[in-house]
């Protein structure tokens, strides 16, 4: 039976279906773990303690959030266009060398109130600009935009690296990195908008940038679904030809969809170098653009799931860095491995269930009335 | 002599080509078997990385080059039923399939090396007899000596290296031979390009695409094992380093098809052998040419290339589709 016709109800289709998927991709991580001999539960628990134990737990927890949400939304957007975009690390990287080159000209002469709001610009159009140029390829040259945005992150590393060895490392300075910038032009870390309500709280990298996360959420969501550019972008995405004949030109939706999304993912540096690092640091991004397509995928896609599914990442990164501590034989990259499941089961195999979840549906209620309405 | 390069020079830098270039190739090849039968294989990089990391683990613990490869043909042919029960069983997106057994790849290989291990993602240094060692043709130095010009070429660029490099170019030509003139093989480039006309022939487009699969993950197994086992004599983390996707690349630039598949493999290679000799070289008219921009040109050339500037990669034309049989 070719189940994939067969409708299903919103709450099977958007809840149940991706909460098994990411149980699944849960179990399998389990499993791992009891192979090198750790007690999943015992982890868990370390984990959820670790990312949400103290004050100082949740400004980590949230710090890496911010950065998850950001790349989350940059794939999200491009993939309601039918695009995928991988080079999120690549847009971010580049992002961070705006904002650098930004505040390394201006830092001493402009104020914060002309800095800040300088460097987010800054920051979203070198990510878009890093962005366009394989959508450019793809509307109009006809590339893959997959390969070619694999192709720019390598390029973006290549690039970034040599500037930093050769032309914005600090003269004596043996690591490649450039020079701090003034204080002028660092975001406001949370200790320190506590601090101006006389609220004391511990020193993490959290920062203002979470703010602009939550407003880049509310935005994608309107944009998408509340604006004509979001009706356009989804239409294009779901069938080209159906957008031509409404009068949509698919070419500028590829661009514009791409800018945006680069734009999003420029902002990991609002984060990174201007809340955090205040000076452009070498491969800043760690791997940040690759976790927005999990958070993507798993978000299903929409501003809310995203957020969660970023907050959901925050613990791993953060609880498995407490992890590490308390058993050695797991690693961070036990992380990374999860996030390889979550992709496979929540993406690749997100459809795997559902023949069976349609088949236990119709035992419940009779074939015709789901088929005919 | 050329400023300063000998042909001594030139032909360590071709030697030096060849062993780089081995990885690329088989990977490349592999990437052709799936590609030409209608799945996108972003996960070479992964496989690599995985079959690496199996190789040296097995061999580290048997002491057999053997059993090495074995295990990373195992594991490379794992990895890839994995990429084809998602894909074709299930008719998931093939990018996000690939990017997922990446990730993976990325992570376990370190998580299992310091479970099983205890050396922080390595695996313990290799002795020779657990390796595929340097062959020296039997003669081939005195033809380097009394021979001129062919004699050494002969010596230090074809002579004295380790078996899977011969393999690696004997899967060239097999794979030529394989998708150019079999029966499997035309079926194969069909079924990439129409995989209804193969269903309308009574033929399983799943069958033909497993199959196209395993070859594809015994070649990434095999590319994997001269990774940890031949090139170096251990498994470090990350050791992958990219090569995966210069392989892709290289794939793209050589239109899907074999015998240019590994020339641009060789390019790509080259590239990356003089990459380090430039260093610090200032060339005629060119000037001081900078190491990572060199690192970059196989991406750069492969977006060039896609972008239709240099001739048109054209990809089988069902790739990326699942294929629905039902109505």
């Amino acid at each position: 039976m070719n189940t994939a016709a067969i409708p299903l109800p919103a709450w099977l289709e958007v809840v149940i279906i991706p909460i098994l998927n990411i149980i699944m991709a849960l179990i399998a991580s389990g499993l791992i773990m009891l192979a090198i001999g750790v007690d999943p539960l015992e982890a868990v628990g370390i984990m959820i303690e670790g990312a949400f134990g103290s004050d100082y737990a949740i400004g980590y927890t949230l710090y890496y959030t911010t950065n998850f949400i950001f790349t989350g939304l940059a794939v999200a957007v491009a993939f309601h266009a039918s695009l995928f975009n991988i080079g999120g690390e690549g847009q971010a990287y580049i992002a961070g060398l705006g904002v650098g080159l930004v505040f390394l000209a201006f830092d001493s002469v402009l104020p914060p109130l002309f800095l800040i709001p300088l460097g987010i610009v800054a920051a979203a159009f070198f990510g878009a600009a890093w962005a366009f140029i394989p959508a450019w390829l793809q509307a109009y040259r006809g590339s893959h935009i997959v390969i070619t945005t694999i192709m720019f992150n390598f390029i973006a590393s290549a690039l970034m690296v040599y500037l930093l060895v050769n032309v914005l490392r600090e003269p004596g300075q043996m690591s490649p990195e450039s020079r701090a910038f003034a204080e002028a032009a660092w975001l406001p870390a949370m200790h320190e908008i506590f601090a101006w309500f006389g609220v004391k709280i511990t020193r993490t990298p959290l920062n203002a940038s979470i703010f602009l996360a939550l407003l880049c959420s509310l935005f994608v969501w309107v944009y998408v679904w509340r604006t004509r550019w979001g009706y356009e972008l989804r239409t294009a995405g779901q069938s080209e030809a159906a957008a031509v004949y409404a009068g949509i030109r698919p070419k500028t939706i590829i661009i514009t969809t791409m800018c945006l999304s680069g734009a999003l993912a420029g902002f990991v540096a609002v984060n990174e170098i201007m809340g955090v690092h205040h000076r452009i640091i070498n491969n800043f991004t760690a791997g940040y653009g690759f976790t927005g397509i999990a958070v993507s995928l798993m978000g299903r896609n929409h501003p809310v799931g995203i957020i969660m599914a970023s907050l959901l990442f925050g613990v791993l990164y953060q609880g498995g860095a407490e992890l590490n501590f308390e058993i050695p034989k797991i690693t961070r990259e036990m992380v990374v491995a999860i996030q390889g499941l979550i992709i496979l089961f929540s993406g690749a195999l997100a459809l795997m269930l559902r023949p069976w979840i349609v088949r236990l549906y119709l035992k419940i209620r009779p074939v015709n009335a789901v088929v005919d309405h | 002599m050329l400023f300063g390069i000998s042909w001594m020079d030139i032909l360590a830098v071709f030697d030096a080509t060849i062993r780089v270039s081995t990885p690329l190739i088989l990977c490349a090849m592999a990437g052709i078997f799936s590609e030409r039968s209608g799945i996108i294989d972003i996960s070479l990089e992964g496989k690599l990385l995985a079959t690496a990391f199996a190789a040296a683990a097995v061999a580290a613990w048997t002491g057999s080059a053997w059993l090495a490869l074995g295990a990373g043909i195992l594991v490379g042919i794992v990895l890839a039923l994995v990429h084809g029960f998602a894909c074709i069983t299930h008719r998931g997106n093939q990018v996000v399939s690939g990017l997922a057994i990446n990730i993976l790849a990325s992570g376990l290989t370190v998580v299992l090396g310091i479970a099983w291990f205890a050396q922080g993602g390595q695996t313990p240094s290799l002795p020779a007899e657990a390796r595929f060692m340097p062959i020296d043709f039997p003669g081939a130095a005195a033809i380097g000596d009394a021979v001129p010009i062919v004699g050494p070429l002969f010596n230090e660029v074809i002579n004295g290296h380790n078996l899977l490099v011969y393999v690696a170019l004997l899967a060239v030509f097999a794979t030529w031979w394989v998708i150019y003139r079999t029966r499997f093989g035309l079926r194969v480039r069909a079924v990439g390009e129409n995989p209804l006309a193969i269903d309308t022939a009574g033929l399983s487009v799943s069958r033909l695409r497993y199959s196209s699969l395993a070859i594809c993950g015994l070649l990434a197994g095999i590319a994997g094992t001269y990774l940890s086992v031949a090139q170096n004599a251990s498994f470090v983390r990350e050791m992958s380093a990219g090569q995966g996707y210069i392989a892709l690349a290289a794939m793209i630039f050589g239109k899907w098809r074999p015998v240019p598949a590994m020339f641009a493999c060789l390019m790509f290679g080259f590239l990356d052998a003089i990459a380090i000799r430039l260093q610090g070289i200032v060339l005629p008219v060119i000037g001081e040419v900078p190491v990572q921009f060199i690192q970059a040109l196989p991406y750069i050339l492969t977006v060039v290339l896609l972008a239709g500037f240099i001739g048109k990669a054209v990809a089988p034309k069902a790739i990326g589709t699942p294929f629905v049989k039902e109505r």
